[in-house]
């Protein structure tokens, strides 16, 4: 097997194993980030260069250094290479470069934008991006568009990674919408008078780093914050019908596939699971769902709160006895 | 006059058509490498030291021998005729006033691959091209070079011209391939590469225009001959666009390695800057390939005369040299606007971006912006850094050459010009009446 060392730690890893992934399996900062790999999607990655990692060593047959930085999602490792990622200062600002060029037309409008608190992009930008913009222009802007009867896209937000167009490509049965234009008018579009309705569309949503495309059936409903995210299924002839629900109080307000810790869907899940299942009755609730990706309720206090408001009713009930008491 | 091997029939009156190209030994040289084995033409193209003309000058023959041939799958030969680069038209030219030779050479080419059928890719705006191409190429048909057993070799060979839809990017091998397969015209990521897994997914080589044609005289001449035209690794012709401010703008093929001095200012070529002005600037080889003041691209830094070779133009490394490219010639005068011909460029590179990657999406668009503005006389001199820094962000970290070719020309404009740029920023109001709206418009300024 061979062995890649990144940023001085080594592993052995199968043949056709890409930089990234040995990075995953080595674990740590030194994990580059990634916008449009999807480990789930075949051909993906590649586009958005946040992976990008200096190759000091080719191999150990060719020990060259690579000219440029690599894609690291699109670069497989070669027995006895050396990778260099956050130990590599110009890489490091390169980086922040490729960051920056991703939010110069992002119209930074998290305040009102569903993704907020799980999106790929203000987490990086956060991580890995410099503080202040220094793109003074008039940001790129595209209307919002109903691309199918339960999705939004909001093309302003979307950084092309293609994700969508592969989930269209390989999950669903047939593509409806692809990217049209070039350069930076490129945009995500249905083609003529089609709608993105496949079974297993609702999975584009999943897999969008960003907010461009929402769940429209969950639209403006709550913050993320706000939801408690629960382990649940059901019986379903089309998935698994394993899901996280996301609740606020008993009310369902969304339905998503379960992620991963590198934010990518374990099991796809079927439109009717997604968008059509949405009270408490349909699920069996098996617990709250574990977040250990990069979210903004990773902390995971509702596990804790959960039991809080057991705690909470026990003492409700403690006062209502001692109450009936007197 | 120097030596002519492709040029040396362009004259002739008819050549477009086929009875007039084989009275002037049209095909004669396909007749000859049918007669030879496939490995010994690959050979001969080797030995000629032949580097691909459409810019990026990697040898020829090593292309070939390069090329995957897996039993059982078919392998392509591509020509690139997708010119768009600006300053660079002599792809054209060739197509237009010699098409058999290109079929020729096309002919030769996949009979020394065993390639069976191969393609013509060319650019939409080139219609009219097109159709002398494929009226070319049914003639060919009917003469039994093209087709099935061709001249009783047992050779069977296809031969498809194909249209693109108007994107410089499909100029891209990998690109053009994906435009081919009728997809959307994105360069692929590589590894694979084209000699590996290239159209349909098999072994493709891609190849320019006028590197195809050089293969017919290098037939002619044998590889060993070849070399000797030109000096050192910068073997035989090579075909120069020149455009700009000079008196005999056009197609010259010259010998490889003449001085640049000679090119620019004798009679047989350029014949000196019109107007009698001075030489500011030359882009040397099609738009993306580092601008160099007069005074650079007529000597090297030891002051010894740059040459027109891959080496000499490159001499320097992008301090103080250039590249040979594509051999679009772009001379400027005293009085051109660096930073005005710049943003030209850039507004070219923001419009060509394929948008797949996202420093060549972003970066593009956003240095043409700043350009504008210091244009306009809005500028500031954190905007030259500014430029500076976006080029460095986009240089490298892209998925094709698109990027560099976008960075490029910024970077050495500012390196070698920035004062120019300073002073758009600080006395706007002069250079921006005296260089670009006035003279872009044909105002005089006492009429204002
Ligand atoms: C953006 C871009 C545009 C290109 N356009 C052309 C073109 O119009 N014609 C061409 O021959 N090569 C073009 N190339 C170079 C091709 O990718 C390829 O290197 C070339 O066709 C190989 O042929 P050669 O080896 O005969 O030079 C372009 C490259 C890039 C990155
Ligand atoms: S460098 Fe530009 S043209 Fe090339 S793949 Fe990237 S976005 Fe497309
Ligand atoms: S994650 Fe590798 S290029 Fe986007």
């Amino acid at each position: 097997m061979p062995k890649v060392t990144i940023d001085g730690q080594s592993i052995e890893v199968p043949e056709g194993t890409s930089i990234l992934q040995a990075a995953r399996l080595i674990g740590g900062d030194i994990v580059p980030p990634a916008m449009c790999y999807y480990s789930k999607l075949k051909t993906s990655g590649g586009y958005c260069r946040t992976c990008i990692v200096k190759v000091t060593k080719g191999s150990e047959k060719d020990p060259r250094p690579m000219p440029k930085p690599v894609a690291s999602c699109r670069t497989n490792v070669m027995d006895g290479m050396e990778v260099q990622n956050i130990t590599a200062p110009d890489l490091v600002e390169a980086r922040k470069g490729v960051v920056e060029f991703l939010l110069i037309n992002h119209p930074l409008d998290c305040p009102i934008c569903d993704q907020a608190g799980e999106c790929d992009l203000q987490n990086l930008s956060y991580s890995h991006g410099i503080e202040k913009s220094r793109y003074e222009f008039k940001r790129r802007e595209f209307e919002k568009i109903d691309i199918g009867e339960n999705i939004k896209l909001h093309m302003t937000r979307c950084i092309l990674c293609y994700r969508c167009v592969k989930v269209a490509e390989q999950v669903c049965e047939s593509r409806d919408h692809g990217v049209i234009g070039r350069g930076d008018v490129a945009e995500i579009s249905t083609y003529i008078q089609k709608a993105v309705d496949k079974d297993f569309s609702g999975n584009m949503i999943d897999v969008c780093p960003v907010g461009a495309l929402t769940d429209r059936t969950f639209r403006f409903k709550s913050r993320v914050w706000f939801t408690k995210p629960m382990n649940a299924h059901r019986k379903c002839t089309k998935c698994s019908g394993k899901t996280v629900v996301w609740l606020s109080g008993d009310d369902v307000l969304r339905v998503t596939a379960r992620k991963d810790k590198f934010g990518e869907v374990e099991e796809w899940i079927c439109n009717e699971c997604r968008f059509e299942r949405k009270e408490t009755k349909d699920w069996n609730i098996e617990g709250p769902r574990h977040i250990d990706r990069q979210s903004v309720i990773a902390q995971n206090h509702y596990e804790v709160n959960k039991q809080l408001k057991i705690d909470v009713s026990n003492q409700k009930l403690l006062g209502e006895k001692a109450h009936n008491k007197q | 006059m120097g030596i002519k091997l492709l040029t040396n029939n362009i004259n002739v009156a008819g050549i477009q058509k086929l009875d007039t190209y084989q009275n002037n030994g049209g095909y004669d040289m396909f007749k000859k490498a049918l007669s030879m084995t496939p490995d010994a033409i690959v050979e001969e193209v080797k030995k000629s030291g032949l580097r691909g003309r459409g810019g990026a000058g990697f040898p020829t023959g090593m292309k070939w021998s390069f090329l995957a041939k897996p039993e059982g799958v078919p392998r392509y030969l591509v020509c690139n005729a997708d010119e768009s680069e600006p300053g660079t038209f002599k792809d054209r030219y060739m197509m237009e006033r010699i098409p058999h030779l290109l079929i020729e050479g096309m002919a030769i080419g996949s009979f020394a691959l065993g390639c069976h059928t191969s393609y013509i890719y060319i650019r939409g705006e080139l219609m009219y091209v097109y159709h002398i191409l494929q009226k070319a190429i049914d003639e060919a048909y009917a003469a039994g070079f093209l087709g099935k057993n061709i001249l009783g070799s047992g050779f069977d060979f296809d031969l498809h011209v194909h249209c693109g839809a108007g994107a410089y990017i499909c100029g891209e091998e990998t690109a053009l391939i994906e435009s081919l397969e009728g997809k959307r015209g994105n360069p692929r990521i590589k590894p694979p590469f084209p000699a590996i897994r290239g159209l349909w997914d098999c072994p493709t080589v891609v190849n320019n225009v006028e590197t195809l044609m050089a293969v017919v005289p290098i037939i002619k001449l044998g590889g060993d001959e070849y070399a000797k035209i030109g000096i050192g690794k910068s073997t035989g012709t090579k075909l120069i666009s020149a455009c700009g401010h000079i008196n005999k703008p056009g197609i010259y093929e010259i010998e490889l390695g003449i001085p640049v001095e000679e090119f620019i200012y004798s009679d047989e070529y350029c014949g000196g800057i019109r107007n009698g002005k001075k030489l500011k600037a030359v882009v040397a080889g099609g738009s993306s390939v580092p601008v160099l003041p007069a005074e650079l691209i007529l000597k090297l830094a030891n002051g010894e005369p740059r040459l027109m070779s891959y080496e000499s133009l490159g001499e320097g490394g992008f301090a103080t040299g250039t590249m040979m490219g594509s051999g679009g010639f772009i001379a400027m005068d005293e009085d051109t606007s660096i930073v005005k011909n710049l943003w030209t460029f850039a507004r070219f590179y923001h419009h060509e971006s394929c948008g797949q990657c996202s420093p060549c999406r972003e970066g593009t668009g956003w240095m043409e912006k700043i350009l504008h503005k210091i244009l306009d006389g809005h500028g500031n001199i954190s905007d030259i850094d500014l430029l500076w820094d976006i080029q460095s962000k986009i240089e490298g970290k892209t998925i094709c050459p698109l990027g560099e070719a976008a960075a490029w020309p910024v970077a050495s404009a500012i390196r070698h010009f920035r004062s120019e740029f300073e002073e758009y920023v600080r006395n706007p109001q002069n250079i921006i009446e005296d260089h670009h709206y006035y003279r872009l418009n044909n105002i005089s300024q006492e009429s204002v």
